[in-house]
């Protein structure tokens, strides 16, 4: 582990190559997955050394925290990784419920954990199907997409928008689901195996597919946990780490899932794993249906979450709870937490430090895919310029959570 | 008889739970200067001289066996003596347990670099270095990242307004993108609607309010925790 990590250890004077002529990849190219900008020093076709530029979506997020109160923050937290918005506002709510010393009730931590998964799918579909494109597989991003269409209504049926849900609170989540939702969901589960059947067929046993990934961006287990490295692409090299089995939030406790892991921690593998996690979180999706009772879906204590519209129409004390909640917003006690769940792309953390205001005082959003990225010249070295591409769509990078 | 004089027997103090005997282990190493359980998460302070001993530590003894580095972090907090204050997120997956190193940092003090313990650290000390202006040494790589090329200040400082001193757009005469001075078009409001009742704690005249409310609160801790003893 010593040798993977010593970086010191060069002479300090080192041969400088003026031969290898350096290449901009991106910010404009279809396959930098949004804004990376990747300076390529080049020896031929292959790559010598890979230098990201990030910051080009950066919109100061965790400055503009601070200057909100909590409820506020909670809609930037779908504007992080906007493949996975519903899993970032859970880890965001996790660290203020935890602040305040509240606890979702029954019913809401079930849905946010059925919605968790869902979210998981979508991320999953999407980075799997346009990670195809990247290499040359144009149907399955056709198939994908309609499938992500149908997940995306059950997104607007619960929050009233398709991507940004705003749909999570501190202290459970926004408003019960619809009538009927259920059912739809419950009908979902028993087709998409089917597709990842029909994806599976496509993609795991193609040639070509296969020529492209095997064998590509292999990182090994010691280096990817040294490099931060969580999620898909951890598990990929074969460490069985799941903060939702090893320590789980909400309901994960009283689900069973299996937790998929690769051997070899190539872009294939890494492939694999999210392949057979979709198939894993329609199994818990299932089991939240199952278990999921009626009742409340969020604290019932008015300092932290609004009454009803009805009541507020008959009880003066409702219209004041509503008022204050809307302007003031609660004070959440001072502390600090480092609050995590494991997004679809890995840990995705949250450092809340409260001081004592209706405002956070300070809120690093640990995302998920900055890691990965710092890692992008270590799994590139000495590859073709055209495993780049295949390299950064399998690590699933997003830039709105990267540059936050 | 001897019972009567004997005080009434305590209950036995609970066994230390694993996150309270991983913190009795974290004290013994030299530069620890602190550690505390707050909200079942582990917290050390750390003094920045010993952090590469300490990190070493945590990473190779097998007791902590902390391999990853999760995240890396600054605090700002104008008013305190040492200004700043760098947070090290520390997970270990072959002993499942986290722990949270808190260095504290003054504004012309340099904090040392632990990229070759972890190297996932070069990243987010550049970004410690480009939102806050800490400087990291032995980080030959301390470029920004967040921000933009050319960037002045450092913007998660308490004291760096949040619509910032410059704007840009593209100039049509110029052919060229241009930065001038931000100009609001409508004064920068910033509602405070923290009331008298519950939210300000110094309303002039108004202490005792604030005092009772400290009492029946759980004590004011920031992000630091109180030292324990080392």
């Amino acid at each position: 582990m010593n040798d993977a990590v010593n970086l010191d250890q060069k002479p300090s004077s080192k041969i400088v190559e003026i031969d290898s002529h350096a290449i901009n990849f991106g910010p404009q190219h279809p396959s930098a997955h949004g804004v990376l900008r990747l300076i390529l020093e080049l020896d031929g076709e292959v790559v010598e050394r890979a230098d990201p530029h990030i910051g080009l979506l950066h919109r100061g997020t965790e400055k503009l925290m601070e200057y909100r109160t909590y409820t506020q923050s909670v809609p930037y937290f779908d504007r992080l990784d906007y493949t996975s918005p519903m899993t970032q506002e859970h880890a965001y709510c996790l660290a203020v419920e935890k602040l305040l010393g509240i606890q979702a009730p029954e019913r809401g931590q079930w849905i946010r954990v059925m919605y968790h998964e869902i979210t998981r799918v979508l991320n999953h579909l999407l980075n799997l199907t346009t990670y195809a494109l990247d290499v040359g597989a144009i149907t399955p991003s056709l198939w994908g997409f309609e499938e992500r269409e149908k997940l995306m209504e059950f997104y607007d049926a619960a929050s009233g928008a398709r991507l940004h849900a705003n749909y999570f609170r501190p202290g459970g989540v926004a408003k019960d689901l619809p009538v009927g939702l259920t059912e739809r969901i419950a009908a979902w589960t028993e087709t998409f195996p089917k597709f990842c059947d029909d994806l599976e067929e496509l993609l795991t046993a193609n040639r070509i597919w296969k020529q492209r990934t095997v064998d590509i961006g292999i990182i090994s287990p010691e280096d990817a946990l040294a490099w931060g490295f969580s999620g898909p692409p951890l598990r990929a090299s074969g460490v069985p780490w799941d903060l939702r089995r090893t320590q789980p939030y909400d309901k994960y406790a009283e689900v069973e899932f299996q937790i998929p892991v690769g051997r070899n921690g190539d872009c294939y593998d890494r492939y694999l794993v999210r392949l057979n996690e979709m198939r894993e979180s329609v199994k818990i999706i299932r089991q939240c249906l199952a278990k999921m009772k009626p009742g409340p879906v969020k604290v019932q204590d008015r300092k932290f979450t609004p009454p009803t519209r009805g009541e507020m129409k008959r009880s003066m004390e409702a219209l004041i709870h509503h008022f204050k909640l809307y302007t003031e917003g609660y004070h959440v006690p001072a502390g600090a937490t480092y609050t995590t769940v494991e997004s679809p792309k890995g840990e995705f953390g949250v450092y809340l430090v409260a001081d004592g205001t209706n405002r956070p005082y300070r809120c690093k959003i640990r995302s998920t895919g900055f890691a990965f990225l710092q890692a992008t010249d270590l799994l590139c070295k000495r590859h073709m310029l055209a495993d780049v591409s295949a390299i950064v769509g399998s690590l699933d990078v997003v830039f709105g959570e990267i540059d936050r | 008889m001897a019972e009567e004089t004997a005080p009434a027997a305590e209950a036995p103090p609970p066994p230390p739970t694993r996150l309270e005997l991983l913190g009795q282990a974290v004290a013994t190493i030299q530069g620890v200067t602190g550690w505390t359980i707050q909200l079942d998460e582990l917290i050390a302070q750390v003094d920045r001289n010993a952090l590469p001993s300490v990190a070493q530590t945590l990473r190779d003894d097998p007791r902590f066996a902390f391999e990853a580095m999760m995240d890396l972090c600054g605090v700002d907090w104008p008013e305190r003596e040492t200004r700043f204050e760098v947070v090290y997120n520390l997970l270990s997956v072959s002993r499942n347990q986290r722990i949270r190193l808190l260095v504290p940092v003054g504004v012309n003090d340099t904090v040392p670099s632990v990229r070759t313990i972890w190297p996932s650290a070069t990243w987010w000390e550049r970004e410690a270095w480009d939102l806050f202006g800490i400087v990291f040494t032995g980080q030959p790589d301390l470029r920004r990242i967040l921000t933009d090329y050319g960037f002045e200040g450092h913007p998660m400082r308490k004291d760096f307004p949040l619509t910032g001193y410059v704007e840009c757009r593209y100039d049509e005469e110029r052919k060229a993108v241009v930065y001038e001075p931000v100009r609001l078009t409508q004064d920068w409001r910033q509602f405070d609607f923290l009331s008298p009742w519950e939210g300000m704690t110094t309303l002039p005249g108004d202490e005792k309010v604030f005092v009772e409310r400290a009492e029946e609160k759980r004590p004011p801790v920031t992000g630091s925790p109180e030292v324990k003893g080392g």
